[in-house]
């Protein structure tokens, strides 16, 4: 495939808002993972909440979207100057021919949940203020994205689930080789809501302290939020070494269970594949991987067979989850970001909360932060439903 | 204007009204009228027993039009990449989760969580067909139909891949169903391919404009365009029914509409 330029970036999770923030918490090995005291919610969980969301309502206009999942995308969209960068590109291509492509497991089912609880005691009805299209839908936060940053080209929500957000560098990338558009906006946000907390807990997924994705004793998840977005566009002549490029992007189904990972890894193995075949790049240039690592027992153990049958087991990698809480939806542009930053910036980050990698799983789990510079790296996703995403990002130059 | 050009070589159409392909091309073409009756979908007999208890009327309905569709164009369903795209997803599911969640235990099924993702209509197809390929879950609210069909056309020609695009919606139970009027549940799948061949019915050449919405002349079927997402590909089927060449205008995002230009394979 042709090389992508991510011409801006940011992420904000609860290990910060913007990249500095994200990259500060990094270096410092830090979780973002606190206690569950969100809502009214009783569980003995770690949540990864981003702070002050509720206390950043919409502009004005845009007051049709409001619910939590918005309010984070627009306090996501406001870091780095990247929603100036996304009005810069719209300026150099025509608001036309720009795409939105975000990926979001729950959108603003928040809204609907307290609205059940508000429901006329004698009709059943919803409150009357509820506002299905702005707020519940699945498309909400593109249709938000797109009217905020007055963008006229093509738009549209991935939701499958945990790889939503890296599958749509993948849609994207289609898009712009295709000549339907010039540049994409393409990201991923979703927010903490109780269908996912008590979802998750239904099935005996979470763990009760935070989450230690690749240790021997992890015993399951904790979900985050986050916002995270980038830019696509066509690699120009003239990168320079601070460049990242979307390099690579693989795609399968597990064909296997609704909620269980196939236990060989067969789907994250093909997925895996194809992005190196797409990238045109052996399995010995990529120099870390981004991992899934959720942390549940049968995740992490199907993707180290998929991991080391694909790369086999020396090379450097992490999960960046134990900071950040697996952020679902978000969790694909997340980790692309994290990627970005890892290769300007020479950083492979370690897993935080793990204590004793797990012998049983062959991968070369970092425990400590590593410096070296960094040409090639991998981000996996995979999500309920058997939906995998690979992605290769590379330096310009 | 970038065009995006693919063959059609199968379809499966499941609606009010309408059990099938060839049932609902007879009416788009006016052979015999549309009677609205409410959408009947057949039982699933391709998934194992166990996984067919689990799923939900909007599952039956999308993988119904999907095996249609391949069926139809000869092709083995487990080849292709799939693009399911909807607007709602599994209404029902979600009612039944967020009332629990207002109940005072909030106990969910862990079979209703993990029905409730957006892509359970193509985690199910993957395990009923046997589907490795990438598959994907789009959104686009009213326009779910048209970012689907854009979708699956850029695969067809970047990816030099024949794609099956499933469109499907269903109707929201009460109190939803209020704040989100669909009438009746609604499902239409096309595979689309690079080249045509002896299964082709048609060329299609599809571009983004802002030409004005075809609408159905029948205004029984018009209330039917308008009143379902995955239904604004009606003028498309009418198109593809007519096997004659013409250009049809559909809905698509506010102020975009997509123009596909169909040519018949004789």
């Amino acid at each position: 495939m042709k090389a992508l330029a991510l011409t801006s970036y940011t992420a904000t999770s609860c290990i910060g808002r913007g990249v500095e923030a994200t990259l500060a918490a990094l270096r410092e090995r830090r979780t973002g993972l606190e206690r569950c005291a969100f809502e009214t919610v009783t569980l003995d969980a770690f949540v990864g909440e981003v702070a002050g969301v509720d206390e950043a309502p919409l502009p004005p206009g845009l007051r049709e979207y409001e619910c939590r999942n918005n309010r984070l995308a627009q306090l996501g969209l406001v870091q780095d100057g990247f929603a100036e960068a996304v009005r810069r590109s719209a300026g150099r291509h025509g608001r036309e021919r720009v795409g939105v492509f975000l990926g979001t497991s729950t959108s603003g089912i928040l809204e609907t949940e307290l609205a059940y609880r508000r429901r006329d005691p004698a009709s059943g009805a919803l409150p009357a203020e509820f506002r299905y299209r702005g707020a519940h839908n699945t498309f909400s936060l593109a249709a938000f994205a797109r009217e905020a940053l007055k963008l006229a080209g093509p738009a549209v929500v991935i939701s499958s689930a945990c790889s939503s957000s890296a599958k749509v560098f993948a849609s994207a990338r289609r898009a712009i080789e295709a000549g339907l558009i010039d540049a994409a906006l393409v990201g991923g946000v979703d927010s903490l809501c109780l269908t996912t907390l008590y979802g998750f807990h239904s099935l005996q997924l979470m763990s009760r302290g935070p989450c230690r994705p690749f240790d021997l004793a992890r015993d399951g998840i904790s979900i985050g939020e986050a916002a995270a977005f980038a830019l696509l566009e066509p690699a120009g002549a003239s990168l320079d070494g601070d460049a990242v490029l979307l390099l690579g992007v693989g795609e399968s189904s597990d064909a296997y269970h609704m909620s269980a990972p196939h236990p060989e890894g067969r789907g994250a193995r093909a997925a895996m594949l194809a992005a190196l075949e797409t990238a045109a790049l052996d399995p010995s240039d990529i120099e870390y991987i981004n991992l899934h690592g959720t942390g549940t027992p049968s995740n992490d153990e199907a993707e180290s067979r998929a991991v080391s049958g694909v790369l086999g087991t020396q090379v450097p990698a992490s999960s960046t989850k134990g900071a950040t809480g697996h952020t679902l939806g978000a969790a694909g542009a997340l980790e692309a970001v994290i990627c970005a930053l890892a290769l300007r910036h020479g950083l492979m980050p370690a897993g935080v909360n793990t204590n004793e990698v797990d012998p049983a799983l062959a991968v070369h789990y970092l425990l400590e932060n590593r410096a070296a510079p960094l040409s090639r790296v991998m981000s996996n996703s995979f999500g309920f439903g058997g939906s995998n995403c690979c992605l290769i990002f590379g330096r310009g130059g | 204007m970038t065009a995006l050009e693919a063959s059609v070589d199968g379809i499966g159409l499941v609606g009010p009204g309408i059990a099938n392909w060839p049932d609902g091309a007879r009416m788009l073409t006016g052979e015999t009228p549309w009677v609205h009756s409410p959408t009947r979908l057949p039982p699933l007999q391709c998934l194992p027993s166990a996984e067919r208890r689990r799923t939900g009327a909007v599952v039956r309905l999308a993988l119904t039009a999907g095996l249609e569709a391949t069926e139809r164009a000869g092709v083995d369903a487990a080849r292709l990449p799939a693009v399911f795209t909807s607007s709602g997803g599994d209404g029902e599911n979600c009612h039944e989760i967020c009332q629990v969640l207002a109940s005072a235990d909030r106990q969910l099924s862990p079979t209703r969580f993990h029905n409730s993702v957006h892509n359970a209509a193509a985690g199910y197809w993957g395990i009923a067909t046997g589907a490795t390929a990438a598959s994907n879950a789009l959104c686009a609210y009213d326009a779910s139909f048209g970012a689907g069909l854009l979708e699956a056309l850029t695969q067809v020609v970047v990816e030099g891949t024949a794609v099956l695009l499933i469109a499907y919606d269903a109707s929201y139970p009460e109190p939803m169903r209020s704040a989100r009027p669909i009438a009746d549940a609604f499902g239409v799948a096309l595979v689309l391919s690079p080249k045509a061949g002896a299964a082709s019915l048609a060329r299609v050449v599809t571009t983004l404009g802002r030409a004005p919405t075809d609408r159905m002349p029948d205004a029984a079927l018009e209330s039917l365009r308008t009143s379902i997402p995955a239904a604004r590909s009606l003028p498309l089927l009418a198109q593809l029914a007519r096997r004659t060449a013409g250009s049809v205008v559909l809905d698509y995002l506010d102020g975009e509409r997509l123009t596909v230009q169909v040519r018949p394979c004789l």
